[in-house]
């Protein structure tokens, strides 16, 4: 076959770039399923580490308290990690998060409405699994409604949709404060709890739905691992390819909904934790292919919160300000990362 | 068999395809021209289903576009754009594998893998295989992308302007490639070109559109005249014979 055409004279970088012969330890080091085996031993020595040292009293007793925190760490770890490269693939952007859609807002606003109606004594006598269904299906009922207009129609535009979600966020965000000037100090006290997200003791009747959604969301995506390989093409390529883009995408969409709406209604809202985990699990995985940077993304989320936790509980002393500190750093990266983008 | 059947598109008011029918098929390499804004882009959006007509339809092998099976149209048809930006990072045999989706839904068997390698080597890529996208030339990453196509091994081809930025030697073999492409492969090349005497001298046909209509459609030769160019870019085009090939003098 004449296969000089267009090899004729191969450019000068064309030959210098002979791959390598990289063998060993290195050569294993590429490969992604080594590092994510790598990545699963740290965690599980994560995990070891923080229920079993430590110990104040009953071993037992810390043991049931202390893995209830882990299964909450490992549920958020999974629904935010996944749901955000998933979104990252749905909207070839990498610096967005499914927050932006205003989940977080949503929720703010469905706690202020409830103490600002009912007044903070009702909302702490409230059922938590009534208040966590409300939570879901109404953050769920939201993200739904919001899609099909926007995605489903004609227009079928995810920027429009992003621009939309975005703006009904701040909106959502300024009703939320309008609402909680008017409260009385102890009823903000009580909304104030609420505000921030917390790992360390779940409720586990609500533990239990949410891990039972997320997995359910997780089981969903098996099967379309290789389609969102090839949506990261983009749309045209991924359309010419004969995946149906539309379908596709709500479906995916969809999954993500579900798998955030759940586990902000159990933990409370987290903005740029998906952000840190997915981006790191992008250079960590060394490879764009989902079956790996999706597993990847949940066990750097367990390592962020596990370490974080580990730090500032045992280390400095500090207790139940782990998603503080994560928002921090996850805010001071997201600037990182558009700066670079802006710079290039 | 592509046939389009009174097709007609319009954004907002302005009618971009105006009842265009056409079919393609018959010959190995078709080319498009035309000025720009005359409607190129958008028919091979509809024909490749990324846009939907407002009018008529679009029928490949006798089925409709826009009800077939994304997946069994992909075995069949291949539609290459002019900007193909990938964010993520993709190695050249990525790319490439990424053809054989519609065959095998990413699964690939011995059969694909031979797809692949066949595409690999008739681009001349082997050295680049292991190379990211974004550290190859315009004119690699082009081939990389044509590669993918060929590996898809569908009977029609659609190439928008696979001529963008190549320099002259690039242009040359592309052209030369495609050329190949229908000659040995036996596929059905339709590519978008301005520079029409690349389309005359490697193509078997050329269709000319202007202002969202067929304003041409012949023989590469007898499109090659003065008063056709002229009718279809509203510019004076001087047309010479240079060892028996119209040359398209269009420098004034």
């Amino acid at each position: 076959m004449p296969t000089e055409v267009l090899t004729g004279a191969p450019s000068a970088t064309g030959a210098a770039v002979e791959p390598r012969a990289v063998t060993g330890w290195r050569a294993s080091w590429r490969r992604p399923v080594v590092r994510l085996a790598v990545l699963g031993a740290v965690v599980v020595a994560l995990v070891t580490l923080y229920l079993l040292t430590d110990v104040p009293g009953s071993l037992a007793f810390a043991l049931r308290i202390r893995s209830l925190t882990v299964a909450a760490m490992l549920v958020v770890a999974t629904a935010v990690g996944v749901s955000t490269v998933v979104f990252h693939t749905i909207t070839q952007n990498r610096i967005l998060t499914p927050s932006i859609m205003g989940f977080d807002a949503f929720y703010l606003l469905i706690s202020t409405v409830v103490v600002f109606t009912l007044g903070s004594t009702s909302f702490l006598r409230l059922d938590p699994l009534v208040l966590w269904l409300v939570q879901v299906v109404v953050m769920l009922a939201f993200s739904v409604l919001l899609f099909t207009w926007l995605f489903g129609g004609r227009r079928r535009s995810i920027h429009l949709m992003l621009l939309v979600g975005i703006v009904l966020g701040t909106f959502f965000r300024s009703f939320t404060e309008w609402m909680q000037r008017m409260l009385d100090p102890i009823d903000f006290q009580v909304l104030s709890d609420a505000m921030f997200a917390s790992l360390t003791r779940p409720d586990p009747l609500l533990l239990t739905l949410t891990a039972l959604l997320v997995a359910a969301g997780c089981i969903a995506l098996l099967p379309l691992l290789r389609t969102l390989d090839v949506l990261t093409l983009g749309a045209p390529a991924a359309i010419g390819l004969g995946v149906s883009h539309r379908r596709v995408v709500m479906a995916l969409f969809g999954v993500v909904s579900l798998m955030v709406a759940a586990s902000t209604a159990l933990v409370g809202p987290i903005l740029f934790f998906g952000l840190i985990v997915a981006n790191l699990a992008y250079s960590w995985a060394g490879t764009f292919r989902h079956a790996w940077t999706l597993p990847t993304a949940v066990g750097l989320g367990m390592v962020c919160l596990l370490g974080g936790q580990l730090v500032l509980e045992r280390a400095l002393g500090f207790g139940g300000t782990l998603s503080t500190v994560i928002e921090l750093a996850g805010g001071l990266f997201f600037l990182v990362l558009v700066l670079r983008k802006g710079a290039r | 068999m592509i046939a389009l059947e009174n097709v007609t598109k319009r954004y907002g008011s302005t009618t971009v395809v105006d009842d265009v029918s056409l079919t393609f098929g018959g010959e190995g390499v078709a080319a498009l021209i035309g000025p720009n804004g005359a409607g190129k882009s958008t028919l091979f959006s509809l024909v490749g289903r990324l846009l939907t007509a407002d009018g008529g339809r679009v029928l490949v092998d006798g089925r409709d576009v826009t009800t077939a099976p994304s997946r069994e149209l992909a075995t069949t048809l291949a539609v290459l754009r002019q900007d193909n930006h990938v964010g993520a990072r993709l190695t050249v045999g990525d790319l490439v594998e990424f053809g054989r989706f519609p065959h095998c839904g990413g699964r690939l068997t011995a059969t694909d893998r031979d797809h692949v390698e066949r595409a690999i080597d008739y681009l001349g890529l082997e050295p680049f295989r292991g190379r990211f996208l974004d550290e190859l030339s315009g004119g690699q990453r082009q081939r990389a992308f044509i590669a993918m196509v060929l590996a898809q091994d569908t009977r029609y081809v659609l190439l928008d302007e696979p001529l963008n930025n190549l320099d002259l030697r690039h242009m040359t073999d592309m052209m030369k490639l495609l050329r190949r492409m229908a000659d040995e492969l036996d596929k059905r090349v339709i590519v978008v070109l301005h520079d029409i005497n690349f389309a005359a001298t490697y193509a078997d046909r050329i269709v000319a559109m202007r202002d969202g209509r067929v304003v041409a459609d012949a023989p590469a030769r007898e499109v090659m005249t003065a008063e056709v160019l002229r009718s279809v870019y509203d510019a004076a085009v001087d047309v010479r014979e240079i060892d028996g090939r119209p040359v398209a003098l269009y420098y004034s």
